[in-house]
């Protein structure tokens, strides 16, 4: 097991000289800049994990002469608040790194999906976007951005849901293939990053990926911003190496009576105290897309479960039976055991459910309803029967 | 081609084929909910899931194109455990009051649940966690939320073959629902009954309002003279509710089947659809002297034809300044049941308040249509109740009837005459043929110039059809006519119809007779007719109807003896003072919720 520590990095928040950077990759090719990525390693940093530089690649492959590039900032994974500290203290880097994205891939069109609830940001971020497309256009490139703006579903921040809403649709997952480097926005070839992910291309294009790759481990390559709360004294914004353990997280944020780490909010996993040792913070143990939950003895982790499958019964789009369904059925299912009205042998069907909408749903979000589950469960199936 | 594996068959099939499709070529049956052959995918079911060796979850053989070297499982213990959860699921959302439901055995999800999921369920009603209602609002159909499995069948009709989107999901997660504009009841959005959505409901949510057992007690009631009246398509779909293929014509066999329902007369929409052809072929020759010769715009031109309900509706919501260009004919229905009750009583010498009209269309709409307070110019209800192909289908396996050993009997004769122009109603372009069939005959004084009179340019299953008719050697009270190109067009299914609508609202096209049918196919693919419906299926309707027409003694509406008759017995002469009273009719403009 690889194990780097916990090392605080400032990389996403390091003020740097933008324009020096634009100027630097208007400069180089579009191969140059995805090799550049490719040979970072860089991951998407919304969650799921894809490949930057392969996400850039295909996209620059599509020869269609119209092309978008979407940045993600429609940040609605409980307990996740990074992207909102990034717009607001580094706009310009993620401007950049759409920018940057454009050149890469031919795209000369950006949007950003922001958050509804992020609405109050806009009068600086529009400050910010109007001095930014006054100097691209100074040093003689065209890339023009705009904002969408959310509504509150969570479901939107997937990303072909998240193309629906755009358009005008009702925000629902779309059927993959194909993908929206092939077929996205407007049924264009699109890439599609997170606001984090953007910021840290720029950061790679600025440092180099040689220099890059010496943070964090083999699957999990550079550092990463976490957004701490819960049962933690110091509860808030951090960019950490990848490659700690659980163990050494809790060491530093939690309240020294800690039993349990949510990783990646309500789709990720729960750690119980006694696998934080042997637990990566990282893509080849437990990944996130920044959120870290720190519970300590005085929760009910049937309180929390309840309080995930709550909120996922009403964040499934309702399009895809295996969500639809299978969320009220977990959290109807919970609370009968609860409530001494099924069996606690119930849960185990349940958990087979979970499985089921693991492999059997549209999208991520259903795919992902059964991480916390199954994990809240296995580990804590006293605290839910009694 | 892509080579891929199925249940280790191999099998080669074109780039873009679905799994789904592949599968069925080498026989391999994946259960399907949401997909229909009409419909854009949609992918969200997953009843259809099945396992490719590698990937990191299944797939929706509906929405999973082929590609090369696939390897996939159908029936791996993967597959089935996940099936049988997704039915369970759909079944624990489902109001599964099966022996109560108007679907019982004609549910796609109780198919399913027979062959998954019998015995014990594993999960728990969420039905209970709901304030379901039924919304009984349209005289045409009803919609039971509790039955919905969120298939979104319905509103990819109403939007992708209809383009009238009164239905949409709305809300999320297990507040979900198939909804109209701000819940109102379906009465009151630009629903057109078309009953489309009907049709296409894999399970009770939606259902034509029946009114099986209010026509029972009518036939039971000594007191009452039943008088019924079978539309040109239903003829030749009926029979599949019957057991038989698409495409038989069993016409003989359901006026005897209706005979011994207890009707006391079997009579003949196609009847008053060669009325029609008098009505609405005058009309148009009128309008065209008018506006073309006279200069006088108080007509409009193009002439839109007015007998499909649904049609009606939607441009009384959609393009309420075309009113105008619509015929004022009544559709056949109503022309037979303001005669019905006037003419048929008179010569029959029955009270009309003793009369029941009832009708048997393939439409949902017509019982829109019947319940309009237009149609009431008999002086009575003009049509009392409006059964559709599927409910007389059902009364017919009611009363113990063996179809198939029926012999075949006539019509009874008064107003029961029909030729071959009338039966054609029933398929799109089929109006207008019959139209065109009398129309040139009466200006020019001979046939269409057409083989065997098939006006095969009119025929067939494209949206949108056009055709030009050059009109040469007219009679003398014709002779503005003569030379004229009479161009007129053919659209079926509304998302044609608004084509048409549209570009003949901003003036991009110069028709003068356009015959709009609400439902694809027209009145063959109507929503009061038996369900599965396809393109094949309407194909072979179609074929039937055309063949019927063919075995016709008379094809020319203004040849039908019982119709010469009327005019000089009763009517006077097409759109005279008494037709404009009995078969004429008027529309009201309406909002667009």
């Amino acid at each position: 097991m690889e194990n780097k520590g916990l090392t605080k990095v400032d990389l996403i928040f390091e003020s740097i000289d933008v324009r020096k950077v634009m100027t630097k990759a208007f400069e180089m090719t579009s191969d140059e800049i995805i090799k550049e990525i490719l040979d970072s390693g860089l991951k998407g940093r919304g969650g799921a994990g894809f490949p930057t530089g392969l996400k850039w690649k295909y996209t620059a492959a599509e020869k269609e002469p119209e092309k978008y590039i979407v940045c993600n900032a429609d940040e609605g994974e409980p307990g996740t608040f990074k992207d909102r500290e990034i717009l607001d203290r580094a706009a310009s880097k993620v401007y950049a790194g759409m920018a940057m994205a454009g050149k890469a891939m031919g795209s000369k069109k950006g949007f950003i999906y922001l958050r509804g609830e992020y609405r109050f940001l806009l009068p600086q971020l529009f400050v910010e976007l109007h001095k930014f497309h006054k100097m691209i256009h100074e040093i003689g490139y065209d890339f023009n951005i705009e904002y969408r703006m959310g509504s509150g579903a969570y479901i939107c921040g997937e990303e072909s849901a998240l193309f629906e809403s755009i358009e005008g649709f009702r925000g629902e997952p779309r059927n993959k293939p194909p993908y929206p480097t092939v077929s996205g926005l407007f049924s264009k070839p699109t890439s599609i990053n997170n606001v984090e992910t953007l910021v840290t291309a720029v950061m790679i294009i600025d440092k180099g990926a040689k220099e890059y790759v010496k943070l964090g481990t083999k699957d999990s390559r550079g550092s990463k911003v976490f957004s701490i709360s819960g049962d933690t004294p110091i509860p808030g914004i951090f960019e950490l190496e990848l490659g700690m353990t659980v163990q050494e997280f809790v060491n530093e944020f939690g309240d020294g009576d800690t039993k349990a780490v949510q990783v990646g909010g309500a789709s990720g996993f729960c750690v119980p105290r006694k696998r934080f040792a042997d637990t990566i913070i990282g893509f080849e143990g437990v990944p996130t897309g920044g959120s870290m939950k720190l519970f300590n003895s005085s929760r009910s982790m049937y309180n929390v479960l309840h309080n995930y499958l709550d909120f996922f019964a009403e964040e499934s789009c309702g399009q895809c039976t295996p969500c639809r369904v299978g969320c009220q059925q977990l959290l109807k299912g919970v609370e009968k055991v609860k409530k001494g009205e099924a069996k606690s042998t119930y849960l185990t069907e349940l958990v087979k459910l979970a499985d089921t909408m693991k492999v059997a749903s549209k999208c991520g979000l259903g795919q992902s309803v059964g991480n916390a589950f199954r994990s809240i469960v296995e580990n804590f199936r006293e605290e839910i029967i009694y | 081609m892509v080579t891929l594996k199925i249940n280790d068959q191999e099998v080669k099939v074109a780039a873009g084929t679905t799994v789904l499709d592949a599968a069925k070529k080498l026989g391999v049956n994946i259960p399907t909910l949401c997909n229909h052959p009409d419909l854009c995918v949609a992918g969200n079911c997953r009843v259809c899931v099945v396992e490719q060796t590698g990937a990191r979850t299944l797939i929706a053989a509906c929405a999973m194109p082929v590609s090369e070297g696939m390897d996939i499982h159908t029936n791996s213990l993967k597959v089935r455990n996940a099936r049988k959860h997704i039915v369970e699921l759909l079944l624990s959302e489902h109001r599964a009051d099966c022996t109560k439901c108007y679907k019982n055995q004609k549910c796609e999800l109780q198919t399913l649940a027979n062959e998954y999921s019998f015995g014990e369920h594993i999960f728990l009603d969420l039905v209970e966690d709901h304030p379901y209602a039924i919304d009984r609002s349209s005289p045409a159909f009803l919609k039971d939320d509790s039955k919905c499995i969120r298939c979104q069948r319905c509103v990819r009709t109403c939007a992708q073959l209809q383009h009238v989107s009164a239905i949409a999901v709305s809300h999320k997660g297990s507040h979900m629902k198939i909804s109209s504009f701000h819940d109102r009841p379906m009465s009151h959005v630009v629903c057109t009954n078309c009953g489309q959505c009907v049709n296409r409901c894999p399970t009770g949510a939606l259902t034509e309002k029946t009114y099986i057992d209010q026509v029972w007690d009518a036939i039971y009631d000594t007191d009452k003279h039943v008088v019924v009246q079978t539309a040109p398509a239903v003829r030749v779909a009926l029979g599949e509710d019957l057991g038989y293929d698409p495409g038989e014509r069993v016409t003989g066999k359901m006026v005897t089947a209706l005979r011994q329902l207890g009707f006391d007369s079997v009579l003949d929409t196609d009847f008053t659809a060669d009325l029609t052809i008098m009505e609405e072929g005058t009309e148009l020759l009128t309008r065209l002297k008018k506006v073309l010769v006279e200069n006088d715009h108080s007509m409009a031109l193009p002439m839109f034809t007015s007998c499909s309900p649904g049609w009606i509706k939607f441009i009384e919501h959609k393009y309420p300044k075309m009113l105008p260009n619509l015929s004022t004919c009544k559709s056949p229905q109503q022309m037979f049941g303001a005669l019905a009750k006037t003419f048929y009583a008179q010569k029959r010498n029955i009270d009309p308040s003793k009369i029941v009209s009832v009708s048997i269309m393939p439409c949902t709409a017509k019982k829109y249509e019947a319940d309009r307070p237009e149609m009431r110019s008999s002086g009575y209800k003009d049509i009392d109740f409006v059964l559709t192909t599927r409910e007389l289908a059902v009364m017919i396996k009611q009363a113990g009837i063996d179809f198939r050993t029926l012999e075949p009997t006539h019509y009874d004769s008064l107003m029961g005459t029909s030729t071959g122009a009338g039966v054609i109603f029933g398929a799109t372009g089929g109006v207008m043929e019959a139209a065109l069939r009398t129309a040139y005959e009466i200006v020019t004084g001979k046939p269409v110039p057409f083989n065997n009179l098939n006006i095969t340019p009119v025929r067939g299953m494209d949206g949108v059809k056009e055709a030009t008719i050059k009109i040469e050697g007219t009679v003398d009270e014709w002779k503005f006519l003569e030379g004229a190109e009479l161009k007129v067009a053919i659209a079926h299914g509304l998302v044609n119809a608004n084509k048409v609508a549209k570009a003949v609202s901003k003036g991009k096209v110069n028709y003068h007779f356009i015959e709009i049918m609400a439902c694809p196919g027209g009145c063959l693919g109507g929503g009061g007719q038996p369900i599965p419906t396809s393109a094949e299926i309407r194909q072979k309707r179609m074929e039937a109807i055309y063949s019927e027409d063919m075995h016709m003694d008379l094809r020319k509406s203004h040849e039908n003896p019982e119709v010469l008759a009327i005019y000089k017995e009763f009517l006077e002469k097409p759109n005279g003072h008494k037709s404009h009273e009995l078969l004429h009719t008027h529309y009201i403009e309406r909002e667009s919720y």
